[in-house]
């Protein structure tokens, strides 16, 4: 998946320290973990052996990736390691998790670094002890047919996906070919390289015989299990060879990722507009102007009115029923947004969604509504080719001219606009050097209940060149926004005004 | 070796033994526990600590909490969440009525002192299911479910009742809990729930099953079913998640297809069968043209996966 990530320098076995375990106790730098434990805690250093020194390292470590492990939830982990049994490894890896990683992204944080850490407080034990494996140098060099035979069972237990048979031919794999080749010293390297001989690929292979397991292409994620099995046993010989703990390195981006695609990323959307719903719908402006329309609650106004025995001196009105949101959205589709343009089209489709009273607008020179395109289809590429192909925009000059974009979108829906009503914008602001016509915009903003700007570009770049989102920003709120953490932001932003407003 | 000094509650007096037990306490009242379900139960029955349950839709987060109060005998109390849900409907309520009719009855001959006394008595308070639950003389489970729907202020309310068990009333008084409650909340993760919340509760992601654990499940409601028909119906049902639809089938939807193969008498699940019977599984008219698409097709398919 990421054979890039893992050449990293730091898996070149560090050169200078000499071999053997007993040579490690004098190396503090080697020996990471003992090392931190005894800086940080250094009152009570008696007690720092065993298992609590071992959680509350694991806790540092969480929160060095950067999960939220509060003292609270470290006292919590030593409370449920004193009700379950440490002899299952699945338990206690639970029993961990249900106290320290408290959402699917940190529970995945939580896996890789769980892993990695008892995995390296295993081997810097045993390179401490002298423990060594006396089987793999045993192993004898394999002929052809046995090495096809292996690859068949490779192949077949990626299929099946079994974790044990994995684990136990990925060793076997490494010593058959530590036979062959030369180990070019970089795991990362030696992993590819086996991977490649074994002839493991996630594509299919036609030309292989009928019945190869390979030949309909491996699943992925076994794949890059075995990479990652692979991966371990070449370290954990790296570390007996050396008697030597590499540095540990912060999980990269790629590591903590979910699994996702751009199906997955298109639900994402899918799913913060569905909050996004929930806010405009609870805590937008559309009350405005209903205060006249209040209805008095009789039950709790008589209710109240006990307090001052039995005469209705304080009304009580019945909640007001938030109704429901009307939302416009103008989605700029033009060249200098390309890159964004993939993911506002799949918020536009999000909104489609989840909105009922909802029209949309692209715009490039000038305006089009594309409602109707999002309302008869739903297949998402099927409507951004629909999109791109008829829309319609009088895309003569391919540049952006946004004072004639509202002066056509007042025209357009001038009408229908009401305090209810909440206008997004999705653009760049680069206006080409026309005239932005802010004043027209102020005529939509001050219509409208809510405006909003959504921009693609780094803040950095707001406001040069010909970027001109200061001048609309005096009447909009305006937010930098191209991934979906940037969208989920906004939704939660949306709520700030309107609880200063309230109190 | 010194373990920090722990502030746990002792174990509730019904606590289980061990991991094990739950699990099987849990298969026999008709709920097949996963591994981390198992013990996070069990957890939350030893520690009294509430546990936050996140998942997709329809993956049993509701039916553990049921299950749990069926097998430890207690009565299960419910609060379902939605938008604009108030401390009136959670918390208590006085009875209006009552207090009204309290008053008429009394008000010639008394005093407002004792009649004021006296209409703010615990008889004339409507408990919701938060009072409910901590005023139980049994102990009992209390599910606040889909705690996502309700706004931040809902859930800074509930930190108090999660973290000490305890209502104050104005008019009463404090209302200390006298049995420990397991809680359970469960959220669809549509908002991030706060990070102080979180803090309070044992965390578990439910996910769908693997393919052998939702046999299971079926198996177990369906016992007519045969074996070969159910295997097919879970694998069927994993490929229709693996596709993109606004809602995939849930573990509930796949028991009632289940059942429904079985009214129809069916031996085997073929292209005909899966079409006339998607609409069990597959409940919007986009996602049926998907479904209909990719795996009505593969199904015609001569079955070269065995």
């Amino acid at each position: 998946m990421s054979p890039d990530r893992r050449d990293g320098p730091e898996s070149v076995s560090a050169p200078s320290i000499p071999d053997g375990p007993e040579s490690v106790p004098s190396k503090p730098e080697g020996l990471q973990a003992p090392n931190t434990r005894l800086d940080r805690a250094p009152t009570s250093g008696a007690d720092l052996d065993g298992l609590p020194a071992r959680i509350l390292e694991l806790g540092e470590e969480l929160r060095r990736e950067g999960v939220k492990v509060g003292t609270s939830e470290m006292l919590d982990a030593f409370e449920v390691l004193g009700e379950i049994s440490w002899t299952s490894q699945d338990d206690f890896r639970e029993a961990l998790a249900a106290t320290l990683a408290k959402s699917q992204e940190d529970r995945r944080v939580f896996e890789l670094v769980f892993d990695r850490f008892f995995f390296r407080a295993v081997e810097i034990a045993a390179a401490r002890e002298g423990v060594r494996e006396e089987d793999r140098a045993s192993l004898e060099e394999l002929s052809d047919e046995q090495l096809e035979d292996l690859r068949a069972q490779i192949a077949a237990a990626l299929r099946d996906g079994s974790e044990g048979a994995m684990r136990d031919l990925a060793r076997m794999a490494i010593a058959a070919f530590a036979h062959r080749q030369e180990g070019s010293g970089v795991i990362g390297v030696d992993v590819q390289r086996i991977r490649r001989a074994l002839g493991l690929r996630a594509e299919p292979q036609p030309e292989l015989p009928q019945g190869d397991p390979r030949r309909d292409g491996l699943p992925r994620d076994a794949l890059r299990r075995f990479e990652a099995l692979l991966r371990r046993e070449l370290e954990r010989a790296q570390i007996e060879r050396t008697g030597n703990l590499p540095p540990s390195r912060p999980l990269g981006e790629l590591d903590r990722a979910l699994p996702s695609g751009p199906l997955a990323d298109l639900a994402a959307v899918h799913r913060v507009v569905a909050q996004l719903r929930r806010r405009l719908a609870t805590q937008g402006m559309q009350n405005r102007g209903h205060r006249h329309h209040a209805h008095v609650d009789v039950r709790r106004t008589m209710r109240a009115s006990l307090q001052t025995g039995g005469v209705p001196v304080v009304l009580k009105y019945r909640p007001r029923r938030p109704k429901r949101p009307e939302i416009y959205v103008l989605c700029d589709v033009s060249t200098s947004v390309t890159s964004a343009s993939v993911f506002f089209l799949s918020v536009l489709h999000a909104l489609h969604d989840t909105f009922r009273k909802m029209r949309s607008f692209v715009f490039i020179e000038r305006i089009s509504e594309v409602t109707d395109i999002f309302e008869h289809e739903r297949n998402f590429r099927k409507v951004s080719e629909q999109i791109s192909s008829d829309a319609g925009v009088a895309d003569i000059s391919g540049y952006t001219d946004y004072g004639r974009v509202w002066s056509e979108f007042l025209v357009q829906v001038e009408d229908d606009l009401h305090p209810r009503a909440t206008v997004i914008v999705l653009g760049d602001a680069r206006t080409n050097g026309r005239d932005p016509r802010a004043d027209i915009f102020a005529q939509i903003a001050a219509r409208a209940g809510r405006t909003f700007w959504l921009n693609p570009e780094p803040r950095l770049y707001w406001n040069y060149g010909d970027s001109v989102i200061a001048a609309y920003e005096e009447f909009c709120t305006a937010f930098e926004c191209w991934t979906t953490a940037q969208l989920e932001d906004f939704v939660r932003a949306l709520t700030r005004p309107v609880i200063a407003a309230a109190g | 070796m010194s373990v920090p000094p722990s502030s746990a509650p002792a174990p509730l007096a019904d606590a289980p033994a061990s991991v094990a037990d739950v699990a099987a306490g849990l298969r026999s009242v008709g709920y097949l526990p996963g591994e981390s379900t198992a013990l996070v139960s069990f957890l939350a029955t030893r520690l009294g600590k509430p546990v936050l349950v996140e998942g997709p839709a329809g993956v049993g987060k509701t039916e553990l909490a049921k299950a749990l109060a069926s097998y430890l005998g207690r009565e299960l109390v419910r609060l379902q969440c939605y938008e604009g849900l108030d401390e009136a409907k959670a918390l208590y309520e006085w009875n209006y009525r009552k207090q009204l009719l309290r008053i008429q009855a009394e008000a010639s001959d008394t005093g407002w002192d004792a009649v004021q006394e006296d209409i703010f008595g615990e008889e004339f308070l409507l408990a919701r299911p938060l009072m409910t639950a901590i005023a139980s003389e049994q102990p009992v489970v209390l599910l606040i479910d889909e705690i996502d729907k309700t706004d931040q202020e809902f859930e800074a309310m509930l930190l108090e009742v999660l973290s000490d068990f305890q209502i104050s009333i104005p008019e009463l008084g404090r209302v200390e809990s006298r049995t420990h409650p397991i809680v359970l909340l469960t959220s669809n993760n549509s908002r991030e729930l706060t990070e102080a919340l979180k803090r309070r509760c044992l965390y578990l992601w439910l996910d769908y099953p693997a393919l052998e654990h939702e046999l299971e499940i079926v198996r177990l409601h369906t016992p007519e079913l045969s074996e070969t028909v159910a295997r097919r119906l879970v694998e069927v049902i994993g490929m229709v998640r693996a596709l993109d639809l606004k809602k995939p089938p849930s573990i509930a939807e796949s028991i009632d297809w289940a059942r429904a193969l079985l009214l129809l008498g069916v031996k085997e699940i073929d292209t005909d069968t899966f079409m006339e019977t998607m609409s069990v599984i597959v409940k919007h008219r986009t996602d049926m043209d998907v479904v209909a698409d990719r795996v009505g097709l593969k199904l015609s398919a001569p079955a070269d996966v065995a």
